[in-house]
């Protein structure tokens, strides 16, 4: 006779906790979800609004500045490939949920990621969440947002910011327990407060690691944005979505190589401001 | 000479033990045992043990000890950057172990400056903003405290360099960024731990003089750690030797070398004693000036004015040492009319034999501070040795074994 052992109701239990969650919280939600809405439409607006021209303008100036003029011509030279494969429009709305969703993680990543530098316990606490949440396959993020956010931009954002969270926290952590201790015990050795000793000392000096940090946060994000278009996020993930199902490889490709065209912009460019930093 | 200073800081009873029962460890202590056998018993490290001492006022107190001999744990409970498990430190009244965190962070700010071995420069700060630091923690005004930070950059020889980053600096000035930030603090205590001992030689020995000429001039109570014994007689008014956590002895260079309070310090003075082989030929000097016999007391007066000394020796026409005559002596004897120094003459000074070992001349300092005559067997005058300079030539010979040049003798003293 076999041993029935009784299946255990993970699923249930983490469904009747999100409904519960969903209910509950649904003011906030939809109010955290007006606001999100509002500043994608805002943002996208104001970069549709300028022409392809200008913001082709903006990138090459920005890029000869952090960087070098090489990475200016790489800029415009992608992007107008771009431009001239009509995805455009779709590329803005990829950028725009990226820096939206980057900005959000950062401002949530900074002060936890100081929190657990500062206390050991927390530190503790953190890190196995911080695993739990980058090896989670990406996909499983996009289920809860729904019945949080509905379909749309909102949810993309929502499962993005989570998903692309961890490695600004982990760098911020890490660059700020990095800093060598004698130079610790200099600012203490002076009297220095404790806020003193992290916006004078610790900060600064973890600086290049956080932007390495809010380097792969960018990078994670973009991955994500482009998953996302499976729950309704516009962009170049909708376009490769698109292509999937009309079994249409070569727009897949042109989607495609719109995205790494792109990753690799906002890598360069984060990369240079990090070692500008540097050398200070 | 430094026993009727004030007392700055007393340390009494100080002991750190590393670990998470402190009180078991101290039990054990004090039944009478010693660090190892309380690491096997409770895994505590008995860091420091029962710290007696007093810092006084305007003193270079060095405390000396090789590595885990616990002199820096030692120095950072002092301005508690490592938690003394019990006992007192007390300066200017306040017992610093029970102050509160407030009152520790103002405590810090007003007695304590440190330079550190590494140097402990904020990379991202200019030499300037670097040397400010103290100050700016304290909200002085950007005006005055940059003021303040430019004298002391002055001071340490780095005027010009305010707005280059510490990476562009050698050690040597780096370590000089260091003085400078502790300067410009002008907190009444001065903290160095091991400040020299990432130098090479040759700087570290510039480092030691502008140190004490800075604090001859200061008379900044500085409390110096080192592992370095050549570096602790140079430059230290007295020395705390400390030997696994605990004070071996506390006294003047003098005391530790002629005095060894027992086998070890012994032991570890032996690297420098070379007062075994050095003689007093290596640390005499040429005389500055001599007077003859036939000379009236105008004449010395005058050599002793020219040379600024306190005393000159008599010789013959052959150089033969006859006496030494001191300058209120001469003084006295022009008053009275005599017409030959011999009559005015001392004869209670030392001479001593080319040969004489150096251990021999710290004794004969004792009595009086006339420099020691160095004759050869015929009795003629060699040349003579300082106090200053026995010391110097002791902790020369450390480095630089055999050295036969003159001693480098400060012009001007005894």
């Amino acid at each position: 006779m076999a041993i029935e052992i009784p299946r255990i109701p993970l699923g249930q239990w983490i469904e009747g906790g999100l409904d519960w969650l969903t209910s509950e919280y649904s003011l906030i939600t939809r109010g955290i979800s007006r606001v999100t809405q509002t500043g994608i439409g805002g943002l996208n607006e104001a970069l549709m609004w300028l022409p392809e021209w200008g913001l082709l303008a903006i990138m090459a100036a920005l890029c000869w500045k952090v960087a070098n003029l090489r990475l200016a011509i790489g800029a415009v030279a992608g992007l107008l490939l771009i431009w001239n494969m009509g995805l455009w429009e779709p590329m803005i709305e990829t950028l725009t949920l990226v820096v939206i969703a980057t900005f959000v993680a950062v401002v949530f990543a900074l002060p936890v990621g100081i929190a657990a530098a500062l206390s050991e316990r927390l530190y503790r606490g953190i890190m196995p969440v911080l695993d739990f949440m980058q090896t989670m396959p990406a996909f499983v993020y996009l289920i809860p947002a729904i019945p949080f956010f509905g379909i749309g931009s909102v949810s993309a954002i929502f499962a993005t910011v989570i998903f692309s969270m961890p490695p600004a926290i982990r760098f911020t952590t890490l660059g700020i327990r990095q800093v060598p201790v004698e130079l610790i015990e200099a600012a203490d050795a002076y009297g220095a407060t404790r806020g003193q000793k992290l916006f004078k000392v610790q900060l600064p000096l973890s600086l290049p690691t956080v932007m390495a940090g809010i380097n792969q946060t960018i990078m994670l994000a973009l991955s994500m944005v482009v998953i996302a278009a499976m729950i309704g996020a516009d962009g170049l993930g909708s376009e490769v979505w698109r292509a999937i199902q009309r079994l249409r490889p070569g727009d897949g490709f042109e989607a495609g190589i719109a995205v790494v065209i792109l990753a690799m912009l906002l890598d360069r460019i984060t990369q240079s401001l990090r070692k500008q930093r540097k050398s200070g | 000479m430094s026993d009727n200073r004030n007392v700055k800081i007393r340390v009494r009873n100080l002991s750190k033990v590393f670990g998470n029962q402190p009180k078991k460890a101290l039990e054990l202590r004090d039944q009478g045992l010693k660090r190892p056998e309380i690491l096997d018993k409770t895994g505590q490290t008995l860091g420091l043990s029962n710290i007696n001492f007093d810092v006084h006022e305007g003193e270079l107190l060095v405390i000396m000890g090789l590595s885990g001999s616990g002199k820096s744990t030692l120095i950072r409970c002092l301005n508690r950057l490592i938690e003394p498990s019990e006992g007192e430190i007390v300066i200017d009244g306040e017992n610093i172990p029970e102050l509160s965190e407030k009152a520790l962070l103002e405590c810090r700010r007003r007695h304590f400056s440190m330079v550190f071995q590494n140097f402990a420069l904020f990379p991202h700060r200019t030499v300037q903003q670097n040397t400010e630091f103290g100050l700016e923690v304290r909200g002085i005004d950007k005006v005055e405290r940059e003021r303040v930070a430019r004298e002391s950059l002055k001071q340490v020889g780095l005027d010009g360099w305010e707005d280059a980053y510490p990476n562009q600096l050698s050690g040597g000035m780096q370590q000089r960024v260091g003085l400078a930030r502790a300067l410009a603090n002008d907190a009444s205590v001065l903290l160095m731990d091991e400040a020299f001992s990432a130098l090479d030689p040759l700087i570290r020995g510039d480092m030691q003089q502008e140190l004490l000429a800075l604090q001859h001039k200061m008379q900044k109570t500085t409390v110096f750690i080192t592992h370095d014994l050549d570096e602790a007689l140079t430059i230290g008014d007295r020395i705390v030797l400390l030997k696994d956590g605990e004070v071996v002895q506390i006294g003047t260079p003098e005391e530790i070398l002629t005095k060894p309070a027992d086998d070890y310090v012994r032991r570890f003075i032996e690297g420098v004693d070379k007062s075994r082989i050095l003689t007093a030929e290596s640390a005499m000097r040429k005389v500055r000036s001599t007077v003859r016999d036939s000379d009236g007391p105008r004449t010395a007066l005058r050599k002793m004015r020219e040379h600024s000394l306190d005393s000159i020796y008599i010789t013959d026409r052959d150089r033969h040492l006859i006496g030494l005559i001191e300058a209120e002596a001469a003084s006295q004897a022009l008053e009275q009319g005599k017409d030959k120094v011999t009559d005015a003459m001392t004869l209670d000074f030392r001479s001593v034999g080319p040969a004489e070992p150096l251990h021999n001349l710290f004794a004969m300092f004792h009595d009086n501070s006339f420099p020691i005559a160095v004759v050869d067997d015929s009795k003629r005058l060699l040349g003579v040795v300082v106090k200053g300079a026995v010391l110097d030539e002791l902790a020369q010979a450390a480095e630089t074994p055999q050295t036969t040049e003159e001693a480098t003798v400060p012009a001007g003293d005894e």
